[in-house]
């Protein structure tokens, strides 16, 4: 168990121009944390989880474990364990002989191996598959033996890469909760990377996102969902995505639709001192709630719902200015209206109001 | 599992269709035919040889060919006991000399085919073209080159001087056959040991080799080859002295000027076979597909 420390690490890959898949990061993961590492597709995740595997060099910065710096210790003397996306399971050995590799590469007795594997196994229900061969495994099985090979050598950090992304949707949930809960219980400095937004939310104690290599905000989930840094955060953090519209500012608030939604105090303060006349204003959609006609709000025309059961998603045009902005409502699913009507539509509570810069995309509200 | 059963009910079996796998009576016919065919023209020569070891050098080409004419096996006898030159030392020779090939070709190629396939460094371009270029020289240039070489090592007329020239032939082309195997082995294989504790020889010698068997097998099945069935460079490199000949070298015996022993020269042909038979005997165990299957997720 140890904590871990990116100190302004980069990862740079020489072409033209060259790629900076991992630019200055900074991070401090204390011990026994579970931190997910999302964002979209090629930025840069993998390559930081690399680096802190050893398997990828640190052109800049260092890179600590349990205090020490490793930036130039190779694989095999950092004490972790990782789990590909791909599993990466060794195909000419046994289930058994998989999870018992790295303990008998070290030395530990054949009784002791048998013993620490045969536990592993019982953990995550391997029991029966000791004897077969990975190929004669299930794509859920194969993730387990991937699972139950790096809990068998009981490192210091766990670092996991995407290891879900190859089930099925009914296993991916299962096996998420399993693998928090086997966190919570081993109580491993985790490292996880996913580009799948719920995992982040659901998994980590602490959630980091990035884009593009550059750290764009580090927290809980709570407070990277109610308070994100910047618009791109609040973009990619929720599903359905938040409403994100550049919207004319007056002095008594956002102008949309034909109603002025008051801002809050400080951020009306923010804007003018940058001399703003526009800003993104954010609003996620559970922060939107359809009204009846005799109250004030914006005109949608429904252009397609989408029923979930418990709720119901209803995507509609809203003219902001002289363009038609599509906005997501979510509604009670059983009440949901039909494609086509014309709805109102109101911000449900001021406090719930996201602005950013519209050029910068910082957080301009508190 | 109920969905697949009500809908493979719910197909309805509107006429008699023939299954792909199944082929008419006559196409079946042409098809074995055809195959039979290849075969004999495949076997039959090895097969004639086979009959003419047993004939004494006098019967083996005759007007009218007969299967059995005074058999016997005394053209094996007499080659196993000697009266034609050294046989049996040949033989050790070619077996040491094609064996010690196999293995330092097998070894050299593995190592640097794997090189290739997972580390980038400078002249990795130019080491493979080199040595697809070096495949282009026909033998006949190569031997004077060659035999100063070993002159001035002063390996000229030694056995591992031979195995040494096989291998210039034999490890670029093993070297690429491995790398392209290699290539197909995933690399976060490679990654998972590391993290797993091995170093990189660890990586390479417990994890890639085991899973390159079959390319490995058909590598050392052709280093093998080259090393047993050559003439040209045995017969240049190697002293001139009967004991130190090669099997290839010395079967050249039974070719003189005005007159071939056939009957003698069969049989030997068959005994130089045997080894190589039981090589790829050998080697066609680890001639199976999909070993590094399973390893990811499939
Ligand atoms: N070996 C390499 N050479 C050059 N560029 C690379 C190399 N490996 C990765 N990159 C680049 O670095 C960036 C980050 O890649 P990385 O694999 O870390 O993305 P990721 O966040 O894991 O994406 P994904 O979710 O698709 O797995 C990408 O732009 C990629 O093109
Ligand atoms: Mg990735």
């Amino acid at each position: 168990m140890a904590e871990v420390a990116y100190v302004k690490a980069s990862r740079i890959f020489s072409g033209n121009p060259p790629v900076r898949a991992v630019d200055e990061l900074s991070l401090d993961v204390s011990d026994g944390e579970f931190l997910v590492l999302v964002g979209p597709s090629g930025s840069g995740k993998s390559t930081a989880l690399r680096m802190l595997a050893g398997l990828e060099d640190v052109d800049e910065g260092a890179i600590k474990i349990g205090g020490k710096d490793v930036t130039n210790v190779p694989p095999k003397g950092r004490d972790i364990a990782m789990v590909f996306q791909s599993y990466a399971l060794y195909p000419h050995m046994t289930v058994a002989e998989n999870m018992g590799f790295a303990l008998k590469l070290r030395g530990v007795n054949k009784a002791e191996i048998k013993e620490k594997v045969a536990e592993a196994a019982k953990m995550l229900d391997l029991t029966k598959y000791l004897e077969r061969k990975p190929k004669a495994l299930s794509g859920g099985q194969r993730q387990r033996v991937a699972m139950g090979r790096a809990i068998v050598r009981e490192p210091s950090v766990f670092l996991m890469d995407e290891p879900l992304s190859n089930l099925d949707a009914k296993l991916r949930v299962e096996t998420r909760a399993n693998i928090a809960a086997l966190q919570q219980r081993l109580g491993t400095t985790t490292i996880y990377v996913t580009h799948d937004q719920v995992e982040a939310m659901t998994m980590g104690h602490r959630v980091a996102v990035l884009k593009d290599g550059l750290l764009q905000q580090c927290d809980t989930p709570r407070a990277l969902y109610d308070k994100p840094a910047n618009a791109f955060v609040a973009g990619f953090m929720g599903s359905p995505a938040m409403n994100l519209k550049t919207v004319p500012l007056t002095s008594e608030g956002a102008k949309l639709d034909g109603i002025v939604v008051p801002l809050e105090r400080h951020a009306m303060d923010t804007a003018s001192a940058e001399g703003l006349n526009e800003v993104t204003f954010g609003i996620r959609p559970e922060s939107l709630a359809l009204v009846g006609s005799q109250h004030h709000g914006m005109e949608m025309t429904v252009e397609l719902v989408e029923e979930l059961g418990a709720d119901a998603l209803v995507h509609g045009a809203v003219r902001i200015g002289a363009s038609s902005e599509r906005f997501v409502v979510r509604v009670d699913g059983r009440t949901p209206p039909t494609l086509g009507q014309t709805v109102k539509v109101a911000v449900r509570d001021a406090t719930e109001i996201h602005l950013f810069h519209p050029e910068s995309g910082f957080r301009l509200t508190n | 599992m109920t969905v697949e059963a009500a809908s493979l009910k719910a197909v309805p079996a509107t006429r008699p269709q023939r299954k792909r796998s199944e082929r008419s009576k006559a196409a079946s016919i042409a098809l074995h035919a055809a195959l039979v065919i290849a075969s004999l023209i495949a076997v039959f020569p090895v097969f004639w040889v086979l009959v003419t070891s047993f004939k004494p050098d006098a019967r083996a080409v005759e007007t009218t060919p007969t299967l059995f004419n005074e058999s016997s096996v005394d053209n094996y006898v007499r080659i196993l006991s000697g009266d034609k030159g050294d046989f049996l030392a040949w033989f050790g020779n070619s077996v040491l000399i094609a064996l010690m090939t196999t293995v330092i070709a097998v070894f050299l190629s593995a190592t640097t085919g794997y090189a290739a396939s997972r580390f980038r460094f400078p002249g990795k371009r130019s080491l493979m073209l080199s040595f697809l270029v070096v495949q282009m020289f026909p033998f006949a240039v190569l031997i004077v080159p060659l035999y100063n070489i070993l002159l001035a090592l002063g390996l000229q007329g030694t056995s591992f001087g031979l195995v040494l020239v096989y291998c210039t032939t034999a490890v670029p082309f093993c070297t690429y056959m491995l790398k392209g195997y290699f290539d197909t082995i995933p690399t976060d294989i490679d990654e998972a040991g590391r993290v797993d504790g091995l170093s990189p020889f660890g990586v390479f010698w417990r994890l890639v080799m085991p899973l390159a068997r079959p390319g490995l097998a058909v590598t050392a099945f052709y280093a093998f080859l080259t090393a047993w069935g050559e003439v040209a460079f045995a017969s240049a490199f190697l002293s001139a002295a009967d004991e130190s000949k090669t099997l290839a070298v010395g079967l050249q015996v039974f070719v003189q000027q005005n007159r071939t022993e056939w009957g003698h020269l069969a049989a030997a042909s068959i005994l130089v076979a045997v080894p190589a038979i039981a090589v790829f005997y050998l080697v066609q165990r680890f001639l199976v597909t999909g070993l590094s299957s399973g390893a990811v997720k499939g």
